[in-house]
C-alpha cells in the first residue's frame, strides 16, 4: 500500500517534471511555431542562473523562481530581437540558427563556469510514507508546475492578453487590423516562453548536477511532449505529460531507469504514428 | 665494375644505416617521452584533473632531481574530455608522432580498453594508475590501482559482521560496473549473504528516486554502490535528501575517490563506508611531505585524492625501474618491475607483484565523516589476489586477456 503511494507520487513527479520543462517550449513551437533547438539550454541557463544566484548567498527560492525567469527571460528577449524574429515562418532556417546558437550557449557556459559538475542541495528534508523515506523536494515541483499550468491556463483563456496572443498566431493580420502591433505581440510571447524555461531549469537544478551540456537531456524530452501534445498548448502539454511520465515511471519500478526510457520513447512513436497531429488533434479539440 | 642490383642495394642499405645512426644517438640522448592521457574536462573531469596537476608534479620533481639516467622527461599531457574517441585518437598520437617511452593513460575502464592494445601492439610501457575491476592480464601493462580484491572485499567483509547478510548493488553500467557487481556477489556468497537485486546505470542517469524506493521495499541490510561520475553523485544526495542515509547502511567501492566526501555537504555524506588506498588524512612523513610540496605548487591541497596519488605512484614506480634497469628500454624496465620492485609513495609501499603486474598496497577501511575520510582500519601490504587466480605473467608472458569471475 505504501509501495503504491510511492510510485503514485514519483509518477505525479515525472509528469510535473515533463510539464515544466516543456511548457516554455509549448509556447514557442506550440504557439508560434519557431522550433527552438536551444530550448534545453534556456532550461540549462536557468539552473546555472539559480545556482550562480543561491552561491551568492541569495534565498534559493527567490533564485528559482524569480531569478532565473527573469534571467532567461531577457536572453529570450535579446534573441528574438537579434535572430528569432528575421526568420518566423522559415522553419529551417530558424531551426538552423537556434541550433547555431545552442552550441554558442554551451560554448559561453564552458567558459564562464568550467565544463565540471556544479549543484545546489535540495532545500527540503525528506518525508515519510508507511515506512518507506522519499525526497521531499519533489513535492515541491509537483507543486510548482500545478501552479504554473493552473496560470499559464488562466492566462490564456479568460485574459485580454492571452487573448490576443493566441489571437496573433491564428491571424495576425486581422489582429493588426484591430490596433494590435504583432511583431511585438511575437516579442512577448517569445520572452514569455524563455522565461518558463529558465524557470523550469532553476527548480530542477537542486536535484541534479549541472553541466554546460545538460540541455540536451532536456530537449529531446521537451519536444516528445510538445509535438505528442498537438495543437492545444495546455490540455496537449498535460496530456502528454501524463501519459508518458506514467509509462516512464511504470517501467521504471518494474525494470530500470534506461528501459523506463526507452519504453517512454517507444509510447510516443506509437501515439505519433495512430493521431499524426498529437493527442489534442484527436481529443480535447476545443481546448486551450 | 658493374653494379648489380644487389651491390646497389647493399651499398645504399648501408648508406642508409649510417646515416640514420647519428639520428639514433641524438634520440637517445634526448629527453625521455612520457606521455599522459586523462579527462580533463567533462563529466569525469573530477577525477581527471588532479590525476594532470599530480602527473605535472612527479614529472616536475623527477627533472628538478637531474632527470633520470643523465636524459631530462618531457611530459606530453592529452585532455580526452571524458570522450572514449579521444582516447582512442591520442594514444595513436603518442605511439605514432610523440614516440613516447612509456604511457600512463586512463581512467575509467572503458577508456582503458580502448587503449591498452594500441600500446601493446606498438610495444610501448603502459601503467593504469586506477582502482579498477581486476584481472587485466598483460605483460606490456601493470596497474597501480586496487582491484576488487583489495578495495571491495574488506568492506563487503566488514559490513556483513556489523550489518547483515542482505546486500543490494548499485553499479555503473559499463565493465567497471559489471565485473565489480559480480566480484561483490562473489565476496557476499562466499560468507553466505545474499545480493538481494542489483542495477545498472549508465553514467548519464541522475534521476534515482524510482531507484530509491525499490531499494527500501527490497529492505536490504546495506548498499554497495559502485557509482561513477557527476551525474550519479546524484544519488547520494538523493538518498540523503530522503532521509534513508540515517536508515540503511550505504558502502562505496568509488565514494572518495574523486572526492565526493567535498562535493556533498557533511550531513549528506556522513556515515559512507570506503575502502581503499589513500587517505589524505594518513599520518606518514610521505603523505605530509607529498601534500606540503602539492601545497606549495598548486596552492590547494584538497583536491588530492586516491587517484591521484596513484597516477603519482604509478610514475615514481616506473621512475624507479628505469633507475634500476639504467635504460627505458621496454623489455629491461619490465625485467626490472618484475623483481618485484617496491617504493614507498604517500599511500605507503607500492610492492610490484611479478605475476600479475599488480601491485601489493596498504588498504584502508575509512568513513566519510565531516567531509573527511577518517581511517577505521589498515591491512598492510593486500596482495591483488583476485587477478592471481587467473593470471601468471612469469610462465605465461604472452597471455593478453581480461579475466572476470565466473559466479
Amino acid at each position: 500500500m505504501d509501495f503504491a503511494a510511492i510510485i503514485v507520487l514519483e509518477i505525479l513527479y515525472m509528469i510535473a517534471f515533463l510539464a515544466l520543462i516543456s511548457a516554455g517550449l509549448a509556447i514557442v513551437f506550440g504557439m508560434m511555431r519557431v522550433i527552438n533547438l536551444a530550448h534545453g539550454e534556456f532550461v540549462m541557463l536557468g539552473g546555472y542562473a539559480t545556482i550562480a544566484a543561491a552561491k551568492a548567498g541569495i534565498n534559493i527560492y527567490f533564485a528559482m523562481l524569480v531569478i532565473s525567469p527573469i534571467v532567461v527571460g531577457l536572453i529570450g528577449l535579446v534573441v528574438e530581437r537579434l535572430i528569432v524574429r528575421f526568420l518566423y515562418g522559415r522553419m529551417i532556417d530558424v531551426m538552423l540558427a537556434t541550433w547555431g546558437l545552442s552550441l554558442l550557449l554551451i560554448g559561453l557556459v564552458t567558459l564562464i563556469f568550467g565544463n565540471t559538475a556544479v549543484s545546489v542541495p535540495a532545500p527540503i528534508p525528506g518525508y515519510q510514507i508507511g515506512h518507506y523515506q522519499m525526497g521531499g523536494y519533489n513535492l515541491f515541483v509537483i507543486a510548482v508546475a500545478v501552479v504554473l499550468m493552473c496560470g499559464m491556463w488562466f492566462a490564456l483563456r479568460y485574459t485580454r492578453v492571452g487573448l490576443v496572443a493566441r489571437g496573433t498566431m491564428q491571424g495576425r493580420e486581422i489582429v493588426a487590423a484591430l490596433g494590435y502591433n504583432p511583431n511585438t505581440i511575437y516579442m512577448l510571447t517569445f520572452t514569455v516562453g524563455a522565461a518558463l524555461s529558465g524557470l523550469a531549469g532553476g527548480v530542477m537544478a537542486p536535484l541534479t548536477g549541472l553541466l554546460p551540456s545538460a540541455g540536451g537531456a532536456y530537449i529531446a524530452k521537451a519536444f516528445i511532449t510538445v509535438i505528442t501534445g498537438g495543437a492545444a498548448v495546455i490540455a496537449g502539454t498535460l496530456s502528454t505529460a501524463a501519459l508518458l511520465g506514467a509509462v516512464d515511471q511504470l517501467v521504471s519500478f518494474a525494470s530500470t531507469p534506461v528501459v523506463g526510457e526507452i519504453a517512454m520513447l517507444g509510447l510516443a512513436l506509437i501515439l505519433l504514428r495512430l493521431m499524426p497531429q498529437g493527442v489534442t488533434g484527436q481529443f480535447f479539440r476545443n481546448s486551450t | 665494375m658493374a653494379i648489380s642490383r644487389r651491390t646497389l642495394l647493399n651499398v645504399a642499405g648501408a648508406t642508409a644505416l649510417t646515416a640514420g645512426l647519428p639520428l639514433r644517438r641524438a634520440a637517445a640522448d634526448g629527453p625521455i617521452v612520457l606521455g599522459a592521457i586523462q579527462d580533463n574536462s567533462g563529466v569525469l573531469d573530477i577525477y581527471g584533473k588532479p590525476m594532470v596537476l599530480a602527473t605535472a608534479m612527479a614529472v616536475e620533481e623527477l627533472n628538478a632531481a637531474g632527470g633520470l639516467i643523465g636524459r631530462k622527461i618531457e611530459l606530453k599531457q592529452y585532455d580526452s574530455q571524458s570522450d572514449i574517441a579521444l582516447y582512442t585518437k591520442y594514444a595513436q598520437q603518442l605511439v605514432r608522432d610523440d614516440k613516447v617511452d612509456v604511457a600512463h593513460a586512463g581512467i575509467t575502464s572503458a577508456s582503458r580498453e580502448a587503449i591498452r592494445q594500441t600500446f601493446r601492439r606498438a610495444n610501448k610501457l603502459y601503467f593504469y594508475n586506477v582502482l579498477y575491476e581486476g584481472g587485466v592480464c598483460d605483460r606490456n601493462c601493470f596497474v597501480t590501482g586496487t582491484t576488487p580484491a583489495q578495495a571491495v572485499e574488506p568492506i563487503v567483509d566488514y559490513a556483513m559482521k556489523k550489518w547483515g547478510n542482505k546486500v543490494y548493488v548499485l553499479a555503473a553500467d559499463y565493465n567497471y560496473g559489471q565485473i565489480t557487481a559480480k566480484w561483490v556477489a562473489h565476496y557476499v556468497e562466499e560468507r553466505k549473504g545474499a545480493v538481494l537485486q542489483t542495477n545498472f546505470f549508465p553514467l548519464d542517469v541522475s534521476d534515482f528516486a524510482s531507484t530509491i524506493a525499490k531499494i527500501q521495499d527490497a529492505a536490504p541490510n546495506f548498499i554497495v554502490a559502485a557509482l561513477v561520475g557527476g551525474a550519479h553523485l546524484s544519488f547520494f544526495r538523493q538518498w540523503a535528501a530522503s532521509g534513508m542515509n540515517k536508515k540503511i547502511p550505504l558502502t562505496s567501492t568509488t565514494f572518495g575517490v574523486g572526492n565526493e566526501h567535498q562535493a556533498l555537504s557533511a550531513a549528506e555524506g556522513d556515515g559512507i563506508l570506503i575502502a581503499g588506498n589513500y587517505s589524505p588524512e594518513l599520518d606518514t612523513p610521505a603523505n605530509k611531505n607529498f601534500l606540503a610540496a602539492w601545497q606549495k605548487r598548486y596552492g590547494n591541497s584538497n583536491v588530492v585524492h586516491e587517484l591521484a596519488v596513484s597516477q603519482y605512484q604509478g610514475i615514481m614506480l616506473w621512475a624507479e625501474a628505469v633507475r634500476t634497469a639504467g635504460s627505458v628500454d621496454r623489455d629491461a624496465v619490465i625485467k626490472a618491475l618484475e623483481t618485484g620492485l617496491k617504493i614507498e609513495g604517500p599511500a605507503g609501499t607500492v610492492a610490484v607483484d611479478p605475476k600479475t603486474h599488480h601491485c601489493a598496497l596498504d588498504i584502508h577501511l575509512m568513513v566519510v565523516k565531516d567531509q573527511k575520510l577518517t581511517i577505521i582500519d589498515t591491512a598492510k601490504q593486500r596482495p591483488p589476489s583476485d587477478t592471481a587466480q587467473y593470471c601468471d605473467l612469469i610462465k605465461n608472458p604472452d597471455d593478453n586477456k581480461q579475466y572476470e569471475v565466473k559466479i
